[in-house]
């Protein structure tokens, strides 16, 4: 019941609000996306790369002294150890894979802080294909190193300067580069975000994460299920492959933290779902940061990968039926959390991640229960900004 | 009968629409350019409800909304400066713009008002054609309003024959693949797209945009539709220095001069 539906909707929110431009990219994908993805040799490919290029299986990694610290039983979901420091790459390889099989030469992406920037030039140098990232140029002075990154694994980086300089405008700039290249260009989402049916195909490529979490949990546990699921969400493509399997399995409780930035009550936040509201962003009817107006407002945390003014479709709707609890986590929860993981566990989890952990600090668990935490990726990117945050 | 199709019914080539974003350059300057445009000989106008995010807009528009939005533009101010624009002119209106502001001020609303200020019609590009016909159709007719369709030369056959049969005034034929303002035309690509258009059995009027700057593209694209539509290259236009209205006239006089 929580699959997207026959027009592109979960609820009333997803479908495609694409100008007529798109329509026949968007229509090709959209007729082939299932077909292609769910043929075996697909599968087959997609799964070698997973494990032998990606690395997976990753752990699913029983903390115990976090459990301790916390009197419940956690286990750390390591995407943080994938090729590329994240779980981005798991949807690049998906979709670089699906562009080969769709005779594209030349693929496009967004990226806000640069991981899914470098998940892309990854899977193109891996692929040998023509690669262009957008991306904001305020973005580019704050994230250089994952700009060289690109560079050197061949992609060309486009700056974004209309607007805000951000992530925003650097998809408008790569849905602008696809009206003006229709036919031989692949625009590789990096979240499940936009329109049908990218939101529900970076989800079946994220999936993996949760259809791991399930087989390993029970190996170690003998238990069928988890108690809670627990991950962050920007435009919410981890935490769409971690909860993805669980969906239907109502005694699993899944949590999903929001970045509140500065806090919900001020100007300086990224919690679409808490300060938004319905209305269209990037081809998709979801819940989004705006004004009266219907202007988009620019968001802020200090997680350059939850910087987004809006969310998945399909987070809206899992929010309006409740199956999933979304809670705010502020620029300064998510760096305690950062820090303790780090002196607990001896893991530097990104700081999109750091949301999801601050959980345990705002949610008392009962000592038998399992508590999965998807730690999405590797905090060396952050590591900067935990240094200059940790002198004051 | 609907203003645009009057004219369409009266002129069968050359007709010329001119869009604008409203609330650029100055805030207050949108009935001037719609009084001036009519005065200068333009057939159908445009205007455009600027947007954060104008996604199949080029960097000239974009900057133009950009503006309009700082001196403080709103749906409900273009409403406002709309109130009595039909006693001072009798030119065919559109409003042009993005979905997002357009629901946020209540589609309902937007339609009772886009009625009462004497509005003809609208192109809102990102509202899919099947939601359209499902949810919003009844509503727009029923206030007088022609929802205007994009076609691109990537549009499947199929498809041209679902748009034309959805098309009560005329058909928007974008040029090329392109976001506005960003490539000239091509008439080998116009040529193509116009064959594939009547093997489609196409039955609607048409007029072009995208592309087009001046004398020599408006008349070029006019071979292959009963006209075409300027955008960018009129923003440019508006954003010279000296009078708002001299500039207007200039630029609409070296289009149609003959």
């Amino acid at each position: 019941m929580y699959q997207v539906n026959e027009e592109g909707f979960y609820g009333q929110y997803g479908g495609a609000f694409i100008p007529e431009m798109l329509y026949p990219n968007v229509e090709e994908l959209r007729n082939n996306y299932l077909n292609i993805i769910e043929t075996e040799k697909f599968q087959k490919e997609f799964k070698q790369l997973l494990k032998d290029y990606v690395g997976r299986p990753n752990p699913l990694y029983y903390a115990k002294r976090l459990s301790e610290k916390y009197n419940c039983q956690i286990y750390l979901k390591r995407e943080d150890l994938n090729h590329t420091g994240s779980h981005k790459i798991n949807n690049t390889i998906g979709q670089i894979l699906l562009a080969k099989h769709l005779g594209k030469k030349r693929i496009i992406a967004e990226t806000g802080a640069g991981q899914h920037g470098v998940a892309t030039a990854t899977v193109c140098a891996l692929m040998d294909m023509q690669c262009v990232v957008y991306m904001g140029a305020v973005d580019m002075e704050r994230q250089a190193p994952n700009v060289e990154r690109m560079k050197m694994l061949g992609a060309e980086v486009r700056a974004a300067q209309s607007g805000s300089k951000t992530l925003k405008d650097a998809t408008n700039e790569a849905i602008r580069d696809w009206i003006n290249n229709p036919e031989d260009t692949y625009y590789l989402i990096g979240s499940v975000v936009g329109p049908h049916p990218y939101p529900d195909m970076v989800a079946r490529f994220q999936s993996v994460i949760s259809e791991e979490i399930k087989f390993q949990l029970n190996q170690q546990t003998g238990k069928k299920n988890p108690d809670y699921v627990i991950a962050c969400v920007g435009g919410g493509s981890n935490a769409m492959g971690a909860f993805y399997h669980f969906l239907e399995e109502k005694k699993v409780k899944l949590i999903a933290t929001e970045a509140a930035g500065m806090g919900i009550d001020t100007d300086e936040t990224a919690a679409s779902l808490k300060v938004g509201s319905p209305g269209i962003i990037h081809g998709s009817r979801t819940y989004l940061m705006q004004t009266p107006d219907g202007q988009i407002i620019e968001p802020y945390s200090i997680s350059a990968g939850l910087d987004y003014p809006g969310i998945g479709p399909v987070h809206a709707y899992l929010n309006d039926t409740k199956r999933v609890e979304y809670l705010s986590v502020t620029d300064d929860e998510a760096l305690q959390a950062g820090y303790m993981l780090t002196k607990t566990e001896g893991i530097i989890p990104a700081l999109e991640s750091a949301h999801a952990v601050a959980v345990l600090q705002k949610k008392i668990f009962k000592d038998n229960d399992i508590v999965v935490i998807n730690i999405s990726g590797r905090g060396d990117k952050d590591l900067a900004t935990y240094i200059k945050k940790m002198k004051k | 009968m609907n203003r645009i199709n009057q004219l369409l019914n009266n002129k069968k080539e050359n007709i010329l629409s001119v869009y604008f974003t409203a609330g650029y350059p100055e805030l207050e300057n949108t009935e001037t350019i719609i009084v001036e445009l009519e005065k200068a000989g333009v057939d159908l106008i445009e205007i455009g409800i600027p947007f954060s995010d104008p996604l199949a807009d080029g960097p000239v528009i974009q900057q133009s909304s950009e503006k309009a939005l700082a001196n403080g533009i709103t749906l409900s101010k273009i409403f406002e400066q709309l109130k009595n624009i039909r006693s001072k002119v009798s030119i065919p209106l559109i409003l042009m713009g993005y979905l997002n502001p357009v629901m946020q001020y209540g589609i309902e609303n937007f339609c009772r008002m886009a009625a009462q200020s004497g509005i003809d019609g609208t192109i809102l590009p990102d509202l899919p054609l099947d939601i359209y016909e499902k949810e919003y159709k009844e509503l727009f007719r029923a206030n007088g309003l022609s929802n205007i369709l994009l076609i691109t030369p990537q549009t499947a056959i199929e498809r041209l024959k679902i748009i034309d049969k959805a098309t009560d005034s005329f058909i928007y034929m974008v040029s090329s693949a392109s976001t506005t303002g960003t490539k000239g035309i091509s008439s080998d690509i116009l040529q193509t797209f116009t064959e594939k258009i009547h093997k489609a059995g196409v039955q609607s009027p048409r007029l072009i945009g995208f592309g087009i700057s001046d004398k020599e593209s408006f008349q070029n694209a006019c071979r292959f539709a009963n006209g075409a539509i300027i955008g960018t290259a009129f923003i440019k236009a508006l954003s010279k220095k000296g009078d708002i209205k001299e500039n207007i006239h200039q630029f609409v006089n070296k289009i149609i001069e003959s």
